[in-house]
């Protein structure tokens, strides 16, 4: 076992962090324990390794990724099935290096391409958390991926390629606010899983970091400063109060990003929260796409969409396109509405979707499916007029689109 | 033989208004409750979903959201000579099933009673003499007044989000508000809603007579509101279908929208839905509960330990409650003796129909709770001397709904109820019709209670609720004389055809008139004529308190809601701060 780690670790060139961390680990040490409860928090483990209706922390859950699904581990303290067997060092492997127990390489749906910045420390504090978890006996699935992806070894070429690993380094000449704001987006964050789109392998397009992806047929917005399609018109006080409670007078968190808020940010506190925010106020975000010529508010498709929105509509997001601040998001200036890949928006007007319901905002409004009401084509009219009105600009969508993205919805979508 | 379930700091009966402000209330001072709701869970964003059309044959005609017969009906009789006969659709009133109680499916006016009203008796006998009250005339005072109620109005104000005009804050009249209602600490949390057509002419011509209207307190948001408990709503749209209808953008105040998101997160609350109690279970003593006794769907019976029992169903329903239960002495109208079932009452409504010419009202265009009202003729806020009759009633136009199918009710006098002639007039009466109508008090007579009925049993085979119930001559002249100010205001309106309307000789529980009844578990000083004290608190047996309009001794001019949610937080206020520390009866008899 040990070879296979230090062979698997030669390979990939990898200099694991050097010292002996016995002292620092005391698994009963109760600063460290709350410490690492803090962090498994913002590092959200507990959304992906929770199936629906598991115990918390016992893996299971399907994990969809273009190339097919790959269940969670249980990571409890069970000897057999969870974390129970590994040292501080098997843990800090796999978070920092993508490198199981045995020496397996794991898949980046772990996204350990992030973890990898987050500081041995910290693991450790993590790891002592969850060692005083209740041990669950609960074997994860086997994963559906087709050949040769099953085969691990094949993400060595995978890690050449796309895995920079290393802890984060401060940035010299920005605040300790900006760099604790960075080390927390980058790192345990890991907002880049969703947030920065992907190439054909799965890897981060190294030029478009957090310039928003699809994930699941959910569009995970640009975090980049752009009006438009990015957080500019957002300020550091709108992207805390998002984090802290799920809504802002813009916007609120629904599918992916709602577990996010749930299980995580909501649980933050308000100066990790302001840190992220400022970090991501400042940070140099990917050029921005430049914005289309809005489509005609005399073209037939916005006159179809205008009435459909009307009759739809307006009495939540109201004729303005302006929402109600804390329940029902503005559609004018929103980053979703007008981001190039409309698959948040064929998702939440076709399947509906719920708000999540927070401790600071414990309504947890709900968006009604329209499948049942709504052509492919009417919504399709619908979204090119939301995407056009009121100083909206973004290209149409078609038919078509909608209905390609219609067809591909799963039911995985539950909003905690 | 009924499975025993771990034992709960408080059960509630009924997850209604009252069910879960007193369970918001009692779980913040750290008690472990579970409330237990005969009716489905309902929730804003699944039950009342803005996609969906707002069905008024579904919910309107159908009732939907109400109780069934089925489930639990009462019987009626008009006096004790009589055998009463079970209602087998709901009629003269309409109760609700299920998670918010009637809270999902009222219209939103958020009343507070009149100083004079919490004293009525003392307020009668003092101004005008014993004498000049009728011999079966039981008014009481409640055992605590306005001064004391204030601070949970208020409460209840801030937790619904009421949009209105303050007419009194701290003694000072206010402009355009309510110059009769007691001194309010602060105005209302919203300003008030938007006037229509119809509203805004019956205001202009009240004021005009020199009568003082005012809005009408609404429990829907005239704006984006966040409430204490930390709750968005969003503004109302006037959509018109608040009345039987659950609302899907959060602007009704209802338990769904208003306190259950910040109630179902707690972890020392729970609630069991369709499941019934079926009674209360007392210790070998009798003075003391030892929990409820349900029954789930399946047909099986549980037991629901607990220290302190909360009777928060519909204030008929508590009454039943009681009586199945043997909690307190029911009520003997031959001796006057006993206390459970006495003082029951209703609602009065005397009110002038109007139908004008070549108006466009666009009633589509309205809230629950849109009105112009006038307390001018409410209460004792006039001089009854010489008029032969007590009470009176708040008169208001409203604009709380446009429903095709209720509305085509409405038709010139002579116009034929079907044909081509009523289809003629229905479209036309739809943009012309309006009303001037009054909410009137009932008060409590000796002969008018509630008891178990001796013949009818529900699906269990417990005895139906029996009313007994017919108007009375005090009642039925002051309608004449509201009905009466009614069409003076409906003619100065400008109306071409005005109709007054008036109670009837006999009640009839066939049509629909309102679902505000009261008594049955009244509160006061005295326990030989209330069933519980000034803290809702059983006399018999303090553990138990019982919640709702049960508690009004007679009912006032106005609709009931403002009052049973003050009186929940009233009550709670006193399971906290009293009864908790020191638990035994807060009040010696």
């Amino acid at each position: 076992m040990k070879r296979a780690l230090s062979l698997a670790a030669s390979v990939l060139g990898l200099a694991l962090a050097g010292g002996s961390t016995a002292a620092l680990a005391d698994g009963q040490d109760y600063v460290t324990i709350t410490r690492g409860q803090y962090l498994a928090t913002a590092g959200d483990c507990v959304s992906c390794h929770t199936a629906p209706g598991g115990k918390p922390f016992a893996g299971g859950r399907g994990i969809m990724t273009p190339f097919g699904v790959i269940y969670t581990p249980n990571i409890t303290p069970d000897r057999e099935t969870g974390l129970g067997a590994w040292s501080n060092d098997d843990f800090v492997a796999a978070m920092q290096h993508g490198v199981g127990k045995d020496g397996e390489l794991l898949y980046p749906a772990l996204p350990y391409p992030y973890y990898t910045k987050v500081t041995r420390t910290d693991l450790v504090a993590i790891k002592a958390y969850l060692d005083t978890l209740d041990p669950v006996r609960n074997e994860a699935p086997p994963n559906g991926l087709p050949f040769p992806l099953n085969i691990r070894t094949a993400l060595m070429g995978w890690n050449m390629l796309f895995f920079t690993p290393g802890e984060f380094q401060p940035v010299a000449g920005k605040s300790d606010e900006w760099n604790r704001g960075a080390y927390l987006v980058e790192g345990l964050g890991h907002c880049g899983a969703c947030h920065t789109p992907k190439n054909a392998l799965g890897g981060d397009k190294g030029d478009k970091v957090l310039a928003g992806g699809v994930l699941d047929e959910w569009t995970a917005p640009n975090l980049g400063g752009d009006l438009r399609t990015g957080l500019g018109a957002w300020s550091t006080e709108d992207i805390v109060q998002y984090l802290k409670t799920g809504r802002n007078a813009k916007s609120a968190a629904s599918g992916p990003m709602a577990e996010v808020v749930y299980y995580s940010t909501q649980h933050m506190t308000d100066a990790d929260l302001k840190a992220m925010a400022t970090y991501l106020k400042d940070r140099a975000g990917a050029p921005a796409p430049v914005a289309p010529q809005p489509v005609a508010a005399t073209d037939p498709v916005m006159q179809a969409g205008l009435a459909i929105y009307q009759d739809n509509c307006s009495a939540c997001h109201v004729s303005s396109g302006e929402g109600i601040a804390r329940l029902f998001p503005a559609l004018k200036g929103s980053a979703v509405v007008q981001a190039d890949e409309p698959e948040t928006l064929v998702r939440v007007v076709v399947q509906g979707t719920r708000a999540a319901a927070t401790r600071a905002a414990p309504t947890g409004p709900g968006m009604p499916a329209f499948d049942w009401k709504l052509s492919d084509a009417q919504v399709a009219s619908l979204l090119t007029y939301i995407r056009n009105a009121w100083g909206n600009a973004a290209a149409p969508v078609s038919a078509d689109t909608v209905k390609k993205i219609h067809g591909r919805l799963t039911d995985t979508a539950a909003t905690p | 033989m009924a499975r025993k379930l771990p034992k709960k700091d408080v059960v509630i009966i009924g997850l209604g208004w009252t069910g879960s402000l007193l369970a918001h209330e009692l779980t913040d001072a750290g008690l472990d409750v579970v409330a237990i709701e005969r009716g489905p869970w309902r929730d804003t964003s699944t039950d009342f979903s803005p996609t969906q059309d707002p069905d008024e044959l579904r919910y309107g005609i159908r009732l939907d959201l109400f109780l069934r017969p089925a489930q639990e009906t009462f019987t009626l009789r008009h006096n004790t000579g009589q055998n009463a006969l079970p209602i087998r659709w709901p009629g003269a009133f309409i109760v609700g099933n299920g998670v918010g109680g009637a809270g999902v499916h009222w219209n939103g006016h958020t009343w507070r009673f009149l100083e004079s009203d919490f004293t009525l008796k003392t307020r009668l006998t003092e101004r005008y003499g014993a004498a000049a009250m009728p011999a079966d005339m039981q008014v009481e005072d409640w055992g605590v007044t306005y001064s004391d109620l204030e601070p949970f109005y208020d409460k209840f104000e801030y937790i619904s989000g009421t949009s209105g005009r303050a007419g009194n804050i701290k003694g000072q009249i206010q402009p355009g508000g309510n110059p009769f209602e007691g001194p309010r600490s602060r105005g209302y949390p919203l300003p008030p809603l938007k006037d229509t057509a119809p509203t805004a002419l019956f205001a202009k011509t009240a004021n005009e007579m020199g009568y003082h209207a005012f809005p009408r307190p609404a429990g829907n948001a005239s704006e984006a509101y966040v409430n204490p408990l930390g709750i968005a709503m969003g503004p109302c749209t006037y959509c018109g279908f608040c009345e039987r209808f659950g609302c899907g953008n959060y602007s009704k105040a209802s338990p769904q929208a208003n306190v259950l998101p910040v109630l179902m997160r707690k972890s020392n609350f729970s609630v069991r839905t369709e499941s019934e109690v079926l009674h209360i279970n007392k210790d070998a003593s009798g003075k003391r509960a030892t929990g409820v006794t349900f029954v789930d769907t399946s047909g099986e019976e549980w037991e629901q330990p607990a220290d302190i029992v909360l009777v928060c169903a519909y204030g008929l329903h508590n009454v039943r409650m009681m009586l199945l239960s043997g909690i307190g002495t029911p009520y003997d109208p031959q001796s006057g003796e006993g206390t459970v079932g006495r003082n029951y009452a209703y609602q009065s409504a005397g009110a002038a129909g109007l139908l004008f010419e070549g108006k466009r009202f666009n009633p589509f265009v309205g809230t629950g709770s849109l009105g112009q009202c006038i307390d001018d003729f409410n209460g004792d806020n006039f001089d009854h001397a010489g008029l032969g009759f007590f009470g009176g009633a708040s008169i208001t136009t409203s604009n709380y709904h446009g429903r095709p199918i209720a509305s085509s009710a409405n038709r010139a006098p002579g116009t034929p109820a079907w044909g081509a002639a009523w289809k003629k007039q229905v479209s036309s009466t739809y943009q012309n019709a309006s009303a001037v109508a009054g909410q009137g008090s009932v008060y409590s007579y000796r002969d008018k209670y509630l008891d178990l009925d001796p013949v009818y049993k529900d699906r269990y085979g417990r005895p139906l609720l029996r009313m007994t119930f017919d108007w009375h001559d005090n009642e039925k002249k002051m309608t004449r004389y509201i009905a009466q100010k009614c069409a003076e205001i409906g003619k100065a309106m400008g109306a071409k055809h005005v109709t007054p309307r008036s109670i009837p000789e006999h009640f009839n529980v066939v049509p629909y008139q309102s679902t505000h009844n009261t008594g049955g578990a009244i509160m006061g000083d005295n326990p030989k004529r209330s069933a519980v004290n000034r803290y809702l608190q059983s006399w018999d047996v303090h553990n138990v308190f019982v919640v709702g309009a049960s508690a009004f001794p007679q009912n006032a001019g106005y609709n009931p809601t403002g009052t049973v949610g003050a009186l929940a937080l009233w009550a709670a206020e006193a399971i906290r701060t009293q009864y908790l520390k020191n638990p035994g009866p807060l009040v010696q008899a």
